[in-house]
């Protein structure tokens, strides 16, 4: 097939699922009923159980209350002024040109090396499409398919395995596990399933940036993963370019699922627009991510960089069923200006001889406040459990909050739990001596800040480390004096 | 005739409202070792932070000139970029920045800030083994976060290390013997003395004589309540060594 040919071919099937097609009929009046979600449903074709899934989740849905135990200061969410389905803006309604966006946000995009053509789909310029990434994700698909890997949408996955989609889905967080996840449930547009067959080992890491999404899905993604027996993969989640973004509620669901002797590496880089410098129009990131590793000796990792929304609100957990299993959750939080984040994780031991570490490193700038909530729970089951957690906190100016709620249940007296956490200024010895070596302010405030949070940083692919770091040191220009 | 490498006039310097230096000249060419010797308290790092720029060392009056020209209104990156560089008495620890990485960062921050060309990696790592090995800073130490869990004599080891590495105009050595053995001394001495040239001058702030045993000064200045009050030559060095300080204490 010619690259041509590949285009329509991709083009066309985003038809199918009704995301590029007539635009002004797709986008459906704002607030949340039975009737969105059989329209939903309907335009995605999707089979009985998945539209009843769907409407049990918003039966559900209306009983829940919203969370509101994190520390975060939320203005009540008007569920009844959101669109549920509303198709991507059409290029009449988009920037022309990059001349037309905030010079912020190109600022940072220019700091950051990227791109002009990039720049444009990032800041939703209207262009057609960008014709390297089509290539180059097909050339990926090929190379997966050949190992057996499947990676596609969610859309895709439940037209074409639908018995994986339906053993899977909701399996590790259920429908009802907080008001979020079940509006995502109920809701969720689009996003990315993947599979890996037993003993494989991903022949590549896996990009969501290599996957063409179809615009518009990140509000309510719905992320599948699944390591059969003695598999391993490397999942990259998010983009150091801070995107631009109509919607202000982000409810994602993350499910993944590792059977015996599998491993899933999962990172994160989450920079979305986190708002003007009051605050006003950043994204309220509300992500229910869990991992279940339900095989003896898996492993699930997380690593975690998030450095934008107005408010993030995220606990990637990890529930250790199988014997001999082991979560890793490693954590960079950085907030400056107005910015909220109650992030962390749970580590759930069920299994014998299980395993958890978790490494936190939270960041706070401006009048910022970052909190890190985690819970450690020792089932009677799990003998010989061991946690080590580490939280450290880093405070630049005297405006900004750092803290830390670690809630430890044991009810196995095998357990062994170790909890170190420090608080830090960043300190003016420091800064100085960096600048009189020859740093500028802002490279000593990234060099000081990104030494801080080494641990974290190592557990991300190499390159991803290096933008991970610009991007600490971007987003806390200005944090000093 | 040449421009003095430094030249502080009529220099006064508040800390929080205090007057800590009160009226300074000093005058050094090109080439020349110059050591400030004086009491406790006599405000020997304030004048050594002040030069480097730091902030809260507030300058009332005076002027410094480097090579001529003021730099007064330049903050500590610009002070380091035209070439003053600052051994300090207490290097501070930066976890999780190895120390070689740092070095280069460094490097590449001045390189880049005077429009010069990056030193190639592999010409980078051969110069700092060369003067590592000068300097007795093992790989381990290169490997290391920067000073974070060293000895005090391998902090002053490493900062004469980034001293030869980086090769400034104007090398100010706060108190760089404090903390060091006899040998380790000896060492960072031998690394200053083999940096000495007709272009680069040297400030060798000191409390005790036995620094220059090793670091030969042109002048040796007493520096007492934040004044220079009597200039010699090497051999006042030792006369303070002998007599101390109590005849230049002021009541």
């Amino acid at each position: 097939m010619d690259d041509r040919k590949e285009i329509e071919a991709i083009a066309n099937e985003e038809y199918r699922y009704g995301f590029t097609s007539d635009i002004q009929s797709d986008t459906i009046e704002p607030g949340l009923n039975e009737d969105v979600v059989r329209f939903i449903s309907s335009r995605k074709s999707e089979p009985d159980w998945l539209l009843e899934y769907r409407l049990e989740a918003l039966k559900r849905w209306r009983a829940l209350p919203d969370p509101d135990w994190a520390r975060l200061d939320i203005d009540p969410i008007k569920y009844d002024e959101i669109s549920y389905y509303s198709a991507p803006k059409s290029m009449a309604d988009k920037p022309k040109s990059l001349d037309e966006v905030d010079p912020e946000l190109l600022d940072v995009y220019n700091k950051l090396g990227i791109p002009l053509k990039e720049q444009e789909m990032l800041a939703g310029v209207a262009v057609d499409a960008v014709f390297d990434s089509v290539s180059v994700a097909t050339t990926f698909r090929d190379k997966l398919a050949e190992a057996g890997v499947i990676f596609c949408s969610i859309s895709e996955a439940v037209q074409e395995h639908p018995e994986l989609v339906r053993k899977y889905l909701g399996s590790v967080v259920p429908l009802t596990d907080n008001k979020h996840a079940t509006l995502n449930a109920a809701v969720f547009s689009d996003g990315t399933f993947v599979y890996i067959p037993p003993n494989t080992r991903c022949p590549m890491e896996l990009s969501t940036y290599f996957r063409i999404n179809a615009a518009n899905t990140g509000q309510f993604e719905r992320t599948l993963l699944i390591a059969d027996k003695g598999s391993y993969v490397s999942y990259l989640e998010g983009c150091t370019a801070p995107m631009r973004d109509e919607n202000q509620l982000h409810a994602a669901v993350v499910e993944l699922v590792a059977l015996d002797d599998a491993e899933i590496k999962y990172s994160t880089v989450q920079n979305w627009y986190p708002g003007d410098a009051e605050g006003r129009g950043g994204i309220y990131n509300f992500v229910t991510k869990r991992g279940l590793c339900a095989g003896k000796n898996s492993k699930i990792s997380w690593t975690q960089v998030e450095t934008g929304s107005a408010i993030t609100w995220k606990y990637p957990s990890c529930v250790l069923r199988g014997d001999g299993s082991v979560g890793e959750f490693y954590s960079i939080a950085l907030t400056n200006r107005k910015q909220q984040a109650d992030t962390g994780t749970k580590m759930i031991h069920l299994g014998a001889h299980t395993r958890s570490r978790i490494v936190a490193k939270g960041i706070s700038a401006g009048s910022s406040n970052s909190t890190y909530r985690g819970l450690v729970s020792i089932h009677p089951r799990a003998k010989n459990a061991r946690n080590h957690t580490q939280c450290d906190s880093l405070l630049i100016g005297d405006q900004c909050g750092a803290h830390t709620t670690p809630y430890i249940e044991s009810k196995n007296s095998t357990a062994q739990i170790e909890h170190e956490a420090t608080t830090s200024k960043l300190s003016d010895d420091q800064l100085f001596y960096c600048q009189q070596r020859g740093l500028s302010e802002e490279e000593s405030v990234a060099l000081l800040v990104s030494g801080f949070c080494k641990e974290v940083l190592q557990q991300l692919p190499m390159e991803f480390a290096a933008e991970a770091q610009k991007l600490l040191g971007i987003n806390l220009e200005g944090s000093i004096g | 005739m040449s421009v003095p490498c430094l030249r502080i006039q009529n220099l006064v310097v508040q800390i929080a409202g205090k007057t800590i230096i009160d009226g300074l000249n000093l005058d050094m060419m090109p080439g020349e070792v110059h050591a400030i010797m004086g009491p406790n308290g006599a405000g020997k790092s304030t004048l050594a932070y002040t030069l480097a720029g730091r902030s809260g060392y507030e300058v009332l009056d005076g002027d410094i000139l480097l090579d001529g020209t003021s730099i007064l209104d330049m903050d500590v990156t610009e002070r380091a970029v035209a070439g003053v560089f600052l051994a300090m008495q207490y290097p501070v620890e930066i976890p999780g920045v190895a120390n070689m990485s740092f070095l280069k960062t460094a490097l590449e921050s001045l390189d880049k800030a005077r429009g010069q060309d990056k030193l190639p990696t592999v010409e980078f790592m051969r110069k700092v083994k060369a003067k590592a090995r000068d300097l007795s800073v093992s790989e381990d130490m290169l490997r290391r976060p920067l000073n974070v869990g060293f000895s005090g004599g391998e902090k002053k080891r490493n900062e004469a290390l980034q001293l030869a590495m980086l090769a400034p105009k104007l090398a100010v050595l706060d108190e760089t013997d404090s903390g060091l053995d006899i040998d380790a001394l000896k060492i960072v001495a031998e690394g200053v003395n083999k940096m000495r040239d007709a272009t680069r001058s040297f400030l060798v702030i000191t409390h005790y004589q036995r620094l220059l045993d090793y670091i030969k000064p042109d002048y040796v200045h007493v520096f007492a309540a934040g004044r220079i009050v009597k200039t010699g030559g090497p051999e006042l060095a030792l006369e303070l060594e002998r007599d101390g300080y109590a005849s230049f204490e002021v009541a």
